[in-house]
């Protein structure tokens, strides 16, 4: 009977104030799309990150025959040279956070040049005595990398230590600006949210006064006074999670899982619709959250005794 | 059944109060008019009886409780044991009288079949049988009143309060509703009325408690409503 009552309540109160409802779902619908995207994007970067992270390391490049660096004053590095900056590399506290060490000598860079790209103008007009011998140093903690820099930079016959990751610092960049500029306009939207709930609520609240003034007289619980208000909120905001959800697993499915995945940029791990579904229980608890501190806030001052 | 001890009630601070050190006994079963101008305390007086106010100082004992020590979640069930009518009756427009009764009971939680039941009853009771299905628009003043009254006394309660219940009806039609409060009272209920109706006070001899300014200034058994007309 009375959870009869309360869904009765809750289904007029809904179409008494359509408009209402619907700009909290759409408001909802927006702000939870955008906290969604911004999670999404930094799944992405994660996944970018352990996938790249993996095959990135840090390359010792050393002086090959002709070089303007001043580092290489003394000419091209000798073997004596290679022979130390590989001590180094393999003992003591460095050798304890260098994973291996792959030395490539000027043919097999020149080598790899060529399979690379075989028809190429860098294959067809370079030789391997234009190629740089360079030690390839894969790290356990690829973070540890100024350690390794520090170590071996002013060794003599290193010309340039690079740490390959600064390759991905700037695409890094870009992507954790997106995701901040996603949350800032998230926040401002769920405060945005909040307050048009509030507003709804009120309204509601408003609206069906006399009935509650009747059932606060009469003795009714103020659980059962406040509930369908409360529910109302809660219902319009968890309708705008769902479709926040239902909009950012379309988003990965069309945009980034055919459109990209389709595009040259094939080797990269994008996010799928299993990591949307991830993130959805997420966005419905925001949803939920919001409205249910919304009606809180507002309910205790419009049906109270 | 309801006792004030020295109760004051005031609004805002440095103001009059609007009940002054107001000592009243109502007994089970008495029925009680109080009188007095307006702003003379007669609503706060109700409005404390229903804890919709609290008082600034003193103590409001309602069938034995100390409404002072009462817990909030424990006010709903207070107001199950007192009825209340008032003069704009608070009707749900858009409700059959049917269902203006039966949402009383249906927003305490009683079943479809106790509603079934006991609307009826209550709708016999105050003479409107027959009418269920009439929207409140379709009524008459008087009949209006009468699904109020039925509302507040549908789940019998021991304490009916009653503020102006006749402000709003003709002299005719507040004799039928002072018969049916009349009825009420025979059944054992304890009836609070504030009303400015002399006619329905003098016609009634019943108990009349007397406010002016907040205090008490008469507390007659048959009495009247201005002294001047003894």
């Amino acid at each position: 009977m009375r959870l009869r009552f309360v869904l009765s309540e809750v289904w007029q109160g809904l179409r008494r104030n359509t408009t209402m409802a619907l700009s909290v779902i759409i408001v909802t619908l927006v702000s939870l799309a955008f906290v969604g995207a911004a999670i999404l994007l930094q799944i992405q970067v994660g996944k970018l990150k352990d996938d790249w992270y993996d095959r990135v390391e840090v390359s010792i490049f050393l002086c090959p025959d002709s070089s303007l660096s001043p580092a290489c004053d003394h000419g091209p590095v000798t073997a004596a040279q290679e022979d130390a900056i590989e001590r180094v590399l393999t003992t003591g506290a460095i050798g304890e956070i260098v994973e291996h060490v792959d030395y490539e000598s000027k043919e097999e860079a020149w080598q790899n040049l060529v399979e690379r790209d075989p028809d190429g103008i860098f294959a067809q007009q370079l030789t391997a005595n234009d190629m740089q011998p360079s030690f390839r140093v894969k790290l356990y903690d690829p973070e540890q990398f100024a350690l390794v820099a520090d170590a071996t930079r002013d060794l003599s016959g290193v010309e340039e230590v690079m740490d390959q990751r600064e390759v991905f610092g700037t695409l890094f960049q870009v992507l954790n600006r997106a995701t901040l500029l996603a949350a800032s306009l998230a926040i401002v939207m769920l405060v945005a949210a909040m307050l048009l709930i509030t507003t709804t609520i009120r309204l509601s609240a408003l609206s069906r006064r006399r009935e509650t003034t009747i059932m606060r007289m009469v003795g009714s619980s103020k659980t059962l006074i406040q509930l369908p208000f409360m529910l109302e909120g809660v219902i319009a905001a968890t309708t705008g999670a769902v479709l926040s959800i239902v909009g950012l697993w379309l988003g990965v499915r069309y945009l980034v899982q055919d459109w990209l995945t389709s595009s040259n940029l094939t080797w990269v791990d994008y996010i799928d619709q299993a990591d949307v579904l991830r993130v959805a229980p997420w966005l419905l608890l925001v949803g939920f959250g919001l409205s249910a501190i919304a009606s809180l806030v507002t309910l205790g001052k419009y049906t109270s005794a | 059944m309801i006792r004030f001890e020295q109760v004051s009630k005031i609004y805002t601070r440095g103001a009059r109060p609007a009940l002054d050190e107001v000592d009243v006994l109502i007994e089970r079963g008495d029925f009680v008019f109080l009188v007095g101008a307006s702003g003379s305390g007669k609503s706060t007086f109700l409005k404390l009886v229903l804890r919709e106010e609290r008082p600034t100082s003193g103590r409001i004992h309602i069938a034995g409780r100390d409404l002072g020590k009462m817990a909030a979640w424990r006010v709903p069930l207070l107001r199950r044991e007192i009825g209340a009518v008032f003069q704009d009756f608070r009707l749900l427009p858009n409700k059959t009288v049917f269902q203006n009764v039966g949402f009383a009971l249906q927003v305490i939680g009683k079943n479809k079949r106790f509603i079934e039941t006991s609307v009826p009853e209550i709708l016999d009771l105050v003479g409107l049988a027959g009418k269920e299905k009439r929207l409140p628009h379709e009524l008459s003043g008087g009949e209006q009143q009468r699904v109020a009254i039925a509302r507040a006394f549908v789940n019998r309660p021991p304490i009916l309060l009653c503020d102006e219940p006749t402000g709003n009806l003709d002299p005719g039609t507040s004799v039928g509703i002072m018969r049916l409060l009349d009825r009420i009272n025979r059944t054992g209920t304890t009836v609070v009325m504030a009303t400015h109706d002399d006619e329905v006070v003098d016609q009634m001899r019943k108990r009349v408690i007397e406010l002016r300014d907040g205090r008490v200034v008469r507390d007659q058994l048959m009495g009247v409503y201005g002294l001047e007309n003894v």
